[in-house]
């Protein structure tokens, strides 16, 4: 799916947004659009910004600048009343399933408790209804609602999760590190599980992960964010293909890979020195573990520019470090 | 001949809990020889890191142990902490997946890294302080001297695992067990990791036991990988025939659920159905069959033993892969 028809208002335009944590900003001047039923992946590493990102969107913690457009309307403009109203068809899981889930409501009491918010003209039986359709649906036998979240699993902790989540048939979800803490047997149950449910219920989804293997399986398009700001955003096809930022091919080449070749030596250039990403007082914020920075890159921030049709880059040198035959013609 | 660096036999680990005992590593043997590299895979629960807490002597008071563990020819399972002690920590050392927690967070990075060398090798704390520098320069820690000064909450956590892994080398040791060294890194730090490590092994020339839930990450330093499941070993095999051939199902299956960053895009990615088994569930019959394609009726009676197969490699299955 491509970025922003023309015409056609997105599910989800987030304009110029930028968070500050006291003096320090968590996420500066990120903006995106997501159509109704596109999953955007969203990688980048730890204090980079994503989850800081994820809760600004939902308006759990402040911003201090930027908008966050829902079918056209500014959530962060939204009274009370009408944020509550809307958040029904925004949802959020998150990483740790056994802490996102209250350890003295039962399972049942859990997953029904947005029903009985936003569904208050359901009775009690109808509510246990659905309630039971949906853990059925996530994979969980019928005598598990009266049980407490401690007896579950991990993978199965999150599988409630995401039925809370569900429940209400959100527009959208966002998944922040949702398979992260689970072993990858149980990894792949819950990815597919999510993109049933997202298929047959329409929802749009925006997937925060470290792990570009899985983002790459199910994203229609993956932004990248490094100190708190977009550095690349493209299809997950383009992405893979020419990926373009220094940072992003740092990322791509650091990925072990699943069955490696015996004796294989990774190439030096995967082997970004250095580990902060927090900004730098000007200029980009890469430039210090960048194998291809200069002056410029010291000097000021690269705008997120277009260097092909859906592939924005924030780089002084992504035209040269683009492929030739990706190069639009020179006037 | 040269003794193991670690032998491991018939070693068993169970938690004391609510008057019930819960097995968590089941009759394990193995050995890791001067200067290899094992990698131990498994899932959680799977006992791939109480087999070796329990070699340290680092389990909880609720625990119980039986068996036998020899470090260079030595035993050192159920000898007294002040014998341990002449080995642990200098010539035997462990990291661990967060190395936050395995610091003391109100002593300065140099005060820790020189208290191994004062205690373990008898220097003088200004020697020792040399050497402390000396080392965070081996393991690629920028400004070292600043560094030395700082405390552990002060350092990233890719920092902090340099650290780790520097401390662990201070009295040269002849094995290094890293348990999840890299699982709470980002993916680019890992890669730095990774790479630390394959060079300090060459350098120190020491055994180094790399524990993961990751077999991509295993397979970047393993010679050898041991796959783990329910507390038992299931297959140990060379790394290059384990990622090629492997004979276990649960290896295959393991393998065949890593996304891949290559080949087509899957619409759905493969799994492994069902859980792993909690410790303490039913042990009879082998402990995969219930999610096992290829488990027939003798599976979910008789326990499959650990047995040697082609090239070296071992399996404890019934009905293992072709190869």
């Amino acid at each position: 799916m491509n970025e922003a028809d023309p015409g056609q208002v997105p599910l989800l335009s987030v304009r110029d947004l930028r968070v500050n944590f006291g003096a320090h900003a968590a996420i500066t001047d990120v903006g995106f659009d997501l159509g109704a039923g596109e999953t955007l992946g969203l990688v980048g590493e730890s204090g980079s910004g994503k989850s800081t990102l994820a809760r600004a969107i939902l308006r759990l913690i402040r911003t201090s600048h930027g908008g966050v457009l829902w079918r056209g309307r500014d959530l962060l403009l939204c009274d009370a009343t009408e944020l509550r109203r809307r958040r029904r068809d925004l949802q959020i899981v998150f990483q740790d399933p056994l802490a996102s889930l209250n350890p003295r409501m039962t399972v049942g009491e859990s997953v029904a408790e947005p029903l009985r918010i936003f569904a208050p003209e359901l009775d009690a039986r109808a509510r246990g209804r659905r309630v039971a359709h949906m853990l059925q649906r996530v994979g969980l036998a019928d005598d598990m609602h009266e049980r407490y979240p401690h007896e579950f699993s991990g993978g199965q902790c999150q599988r409630i999760g995401i039925a809370r989540a569900m429940i209400l048939s959100p527009q959208l979800l966002i998944c922040d590190e949702p398979v992260s803490s689970l072993d990858v047997s149980v990894q792949g149950q819950i990815v597919n599980l999510l993109l049933d449910l997202q298929r047959d219920a329409g929802t749009a989804m925006l997937f925060i992960s470290h792990n570009l293997a899985v983002v790459r399986h199910l994203s229609h398009r993956i932004l990248v964010m490094y100190a708190g700001r977009i550095v690349e955003i493209a299809s997950r096809d383009a992405l893979f293909a020419a990926p373009l930022h220094p940072y992003t091919r740092a990322l791509l080449a650091a990925v072990p890979s699943a069955i490696p070749a015996p004796g294989a030596v990774r190439a030096p250039a995967a082997l970004v020195e250095g580990t902060s990403s927090r900004p730098l007082a000007a200029g980009c914020a890469f430039r210090d573990r960048c194998p291809h920075a200069l002056p410029v890159c010291a000097a000021s921030v690269p705008p997120l520019e277009q260097v092909a049709v859906g592939h924005r880059v924030a780089c002084h040198r992504s035209h040269e470090l683009l492929p030739l035959e990706l190069r639009s013609p020179q006037p | 001949m040269i003794p193991p660096a670690l032998s491991i036999d018939g070693l068993s680990v169970a938690f004391r809990q609510r008057h019930a005992d819960i097995p968590a590593v089941r009759e394990v043997s193995l050995a890791v020889e001067a200067g290899e590299c094992v990698g131990i895979v498994g899932e959680s629960g799977s006992g791939k890191t109480q087999v070796f807490m329990a070699a340290m002597g680092l389990l909880a008071g609720n625990s119980s142990v039986s068996g036998r563990v020899r470090f260079e020819g030595e035993d050192i399972l159920g000898v007294p902490s002040a014998q341990l002690n002449r080995v642990r920590g200098s010539k035997l050392t462990m990291i661990f997946q967060d190395p936050m927690t395995s610091m003391t967070p109100h002593l300065k990075i140099g005060t820790q890294l020189a208290e191994v060398l004062v205690r373990h090798a008898g220097k003088s704390w200004s020697e020792a302080r040399a050497a402390a520098r000396r080392m965070l320069e081996r393991v690629r820690i920028p400004e070292p001297a600043r560094r030395l000064s700082q405390y552990p909450h002060e350092l990233s956590g890719g920092l902090r695992q340099r650290v780790m892994i520097g401390m662990s080398l201070l009295c040269q040791p002849k094995l290094l067990i890293a348990d999840e060294p890299t699982t709470a890194l980002d993916v680019t730090v890992q890669a730095q990791i990774i790479d630390l490590l394959r060079a300090m092994r060459e350098e120190v020339g020491m055994a180094l036991v790399l524990i993961s839930h990751d077999l991509a990450v295993v397979g970047e330093l393993a010679d050898r990988i041991l796959v783990m499941y329910a507390g038992r070993i299931v297959e140990s095999a060379g790394a290059a025939q384990l990622y090629h051939q492997p004979l276990h199902p649960y290896t295959a299956a393991l393998l065949k659920c890593i996304p891949s960053l290559s080949g087509p895009r899957l619409e759905r990615l493969p799994t492994l159905a069902g859980q792993p088994p909690r410790p303490g569930d039913s042990t009879e019959g082998c402990a995969f069959a219930p999610r096992c394609p290829r488990a027939a009726e003798r599976c979910r009676i008789e326990r499959p033993l650990l047995q040697d197969a082609v090239g070296g490699a071992k399996v404890a299955c019934h009905n293992p892969l072709p190869q």
